[in-house]
């Protein structure tokens, strides 16, 4: 049951009835790691928010694993090992580290053509751009993983709880991170997880 | 057809001084004064002024000018040595077409057929004489000439030669002629000559002659292919004839503009159906090129044309749309006026309408190892379109693709390649690296240090000893502004490199990693003499 004070999730519940009644276009699976399955399955057209690099890094493995190409747009800090250790092929992913003012119009060319694109925005996004984007979306059964804010998106997932393990004081590396993780969506009651990131 | 070979010794120091006389305005004086040409402070070249002193090849700069004080230094640019070439090369064509340049300071011509003999004079010494009274009066004193059936014995025949005098070998004498020279006379072929000359002497080979005495099978047993090809030329049986040699074929393709364009969008677009025929061109001979060198020139306005010229590189091969890209780009980061912005300005400005654009192949692959596939294959079309869209946004190198590659820090273990361009220069991953931090690697690698603090309990500011001993547990720390307790923390990896690069290049370093209460981990690292900067973060 939705915030009935919320009138944004009012507006979003209906959309979404009302795409149901039209009947939208099929919403494919889009590959997305097992560890994530209690949280999120990945479906074309959606976007998706995040609050973590590792955690943006992990929803496009999924889908990079099995062979499609992924985009990393505004990430100026991109770890490129990192992202080899999630299993992403690299040489089928672009990055475009500061598009800057053009981050509008990178985004919605990379969303054309790439099935996962992690975006930074460089700001808070406004609903108008926001939209342009989602009919991409939905054009090009892309998927959108946001680590920020956006103004409408499928699901949140926010980390509340970060562990590291194998670290002590003076001792031992960071060796594994276990995250209590929150997955909020439009509809439906938030689902729990813990991860290992 | 008989070759005739016009040789300019020491063309290097001619040409060096002529351009020195050039600038300086006092032709007479300096071009016969003993000079030197140098590379890596070591007489490359020097003349017959310089030689008489005592100044020989191979000497340092020093003991050269210790021989001969005033002797003119010049330094080693074969681009100049072909440029003072060029007017040789037009006069000798004024009187005899068909000139082939070998090289700066030497070039051949076919031998007149007939030609009228002079009292005491052959033919060929009659039309070599016309010759050099054409070039000493272009300027060029000391040439020598050489003509005899095949190019390499005209060559050798031209290196006997006096200054303007010819040394004619008689039809069917050039294997006697060649078998009579010593066989130093290959050194001038350049270090593999060297090579067999010198073995050859200690062998107790004076001269060609006894070379040739050798039989053809151990010869090629023994010397090798270039050994081999020495042999069949004093046997005569090479017979490399200037006018049999098939020219190469012709692969670079140019257009002009005339008006000269001002706008990059407007080259862009003439430039297509030239890119089309260069690509046509190689696909004839069933190529394609993987490396591309794009020349554009610019008009002369006052302060001098320019050329604008960048080898671009393909992960696969250009197809024409590529070309015309790679055009664009070259000419958005050279050009003031153009339309678009481009983040990286390759080279000076040139801000002067362009007159014309070359194509040249650099490298070039067979076509069948480039195909595609038969259910398609390699880049994904539609990628490569839609990013060749991006790149039009903000500029060919802000798209990028990461790369791994071997190093210590994080930053060091990556590196982001220009979309469309192929990774050069890269470390090797898979070497031990020491000093490297194991474990899962930092999401977040800051391309410059962040500005950190680490402090221990005492409010003092944690650093390392010369052992590499913390002299104190970090307990509070700040990335940026915000202050916090330290969770936990392991370290230090110490590092002791690029000290040798002189002040602030290196030195010693220690990295930790560090996480604080909020469960948000660093990647933190601190420089001598005591200095600390996130260089990455477990995000």
């Amino acid at each position: 049951m939705p915030e009935p004070a919320d009138p944004r999730a009012v507006l979003d519940q209906l959309r979404g009835r009302i795409q149901a009644l039209q009947g939208g276009p099929t919403r494919m699976l889009v590959p997305t790691l097992p560890m994530f399955e209690p949280l999120v399955q990945l479906r074309t057209g959606g976007v998706y928010a995040v609050d973590s690099s590792s955690l943006g890094m992990g929803l496009a493995a999924g889908a990079s694993r099995s062979g499609e190409w992924v985009g990393f747009a505004g990430w100026d800090d991109f770890g490129v090992e990192a992202a080899h250790q999630w299993g992403i092929d690299l040489s089928r992913t672009v990055l475009v580290p500061a598009p800057g003012e053009h981050w509008l119009e990178v985004t919605a060319a990379l969303v054309d053509v790439l099935k996962v694109v992690v975006l930074r925005p460089p700001g808070p996004v406004d609903a108008k751009s926001a939209s342009i984007i989602d009919a991409r979306l939905r054009a090009r059964s892309g998927v959108l993983v946001v680590q920020g804010e956006w103004p409408r998106c499928e699901l949140r997932l926010t980390a509340e709880q970060t562990t590291w393990s194998g670290i002590g004081d003076g001792r031992g590396r960071l060796r594994e991170r276990q995250v209590a993780m929150v997955a909020r969506g439009s509809g439906g009651a938030p689902r729990r997880a813990v991860v290992v990131l | 057809m008989r070759t005739m070979v016009l040789w300019c010794p020491d063309w290097s120091v001619t040409a060096g001084l002529l351009e020195l006389a050039d600038e300086q305005g006092d032709s007479p004086v300096t071009v016969a004064a003993p000079a030197v040409v140098l590379a890596n402070n070591k007489v490359v070249v020097c003349n017959t002024a310089a030689r008489s002193e005592g100044v020989r090849r191979g000497q340092r700069r020093r003991d050269a000018q210790a021989r001969c004080p005033e002797v003119v230094l010049l330094s080693a640019n074969p681009a100049r040595d072909a440029r003072w070439f060029e007017p040789v090369l037009s006069a000798v064509e004024e009187v005899r077409p068909g000139v082939a340049p070998l090289r700066p300071g030497m070039l051949a011509v076919p031998a007149p057929g007939r030609y009228f003999a002079r009292a005491g004079l052959s033919g060929e010494e009659a039309a070599a004489a016309v010759l050099a009274e054409h070039l000493v009066g272009a300027g060029v004193w000391d040439c020598r000439f050489g003509s005899a059936d095949d190019l390499y014995t005209a060559e050798r025949a031209a290196r006997l030669a006096t200054a303007q005098a010819c040394t004619v070998v008689p039809v069917g004498g050039s294997a006697l002629f060649l078998r009579g020279l010593p066989v130093t006379v290959l050194a001038d072929d350049g270090p593999e000559g060297a090579e067999l000359a010198d073995l050859l002497r200690r062998l107790g080979l004076v001269l060609l002659g006894d070379f040739a005495a050798l039989s053809g099978a151990s010869v090629s047993n023994r010397f090798g292919s270039y050994g081999m090809d020495v042999w069949r030329r004093v046997h005569g049986e090479e017979v490399s004839r200037l006018a049999s040699r098939t020219p190469p074929p012709e692969l670079a393709c140019e257009i002009s503009f005339e008006p000269p364009l001002e706008s990059a969008e407007a080259v862009t677009f003439s430039v297509r159906t030239t890119a089309e025929r260069f690509i046509a061109g190689l696909a004839d001979r069933q190529l394609v090129a993987t490396g591309v060198r794009v020349e554009a020139e610019f008009e002369d306005i006052g302060h001098g044309g320019g050329v604008s010229a960048r080898t671009w590189l393909h992960p696969r091969c250009f197809t024409s749309r590529d070309l015309v890209d790679r055009v664009h780009w070259q000419l958005q980061a050279g050009m003031a006026t153009s339309g678009l912005r481009s983040r990286k300005t390759t080279g000076e400005r040139i801000d002067a309408p362009v007159t014309l654009v070359r194509f040249l192949p650099d490298t070039v692959e067979p076509a069948g190892d480039h195909a595609d596939g038969l259910w398609g294959g390699g880049a994904d079309d539609q990628v490569v379109r839609g990013v060749a869209r991006v790149q039009a946004v903000v500029g060919y190198d802000a798209v990028r693709v990461p790369v791994r590659q071997g190093g210590r820090s994080a930053a060091d273990r990556q590196t982001l390649v220009p979309w469309g361009e192929r990774p050069v220069g890269l470390r090797p991953v898979d070497r031990p690296w020491p000093g490297q931090i194991p474990g899962p690697a930092p999401s977040r690698v800051f391309a410059e240090g962040r500005e950190a603090e680490v402090v221990d309990e005492a409010g003092v500011a944690v650093a390392i000893t010369a052992r590499g001993v913390v002299t104190g547990a970090p307990w509070r720390f700040r990335v940026g502004q915000r202050w916090q307790p330290v969770g936990s923390w392991a370290g230090p990896w110490p590092v002791d490199e690029s000290w040798w690069l002189g002040a602030g290049a290196g030195g010693r370093s220690a990295r930790f990693q560090v996480v604080g209460v909020d469960g948000r981990a660093w990647l933190l690292r601190w420089t001598s003499p005591g200095s600390w900067a996130a260089e990455a973060a477990y995000d």
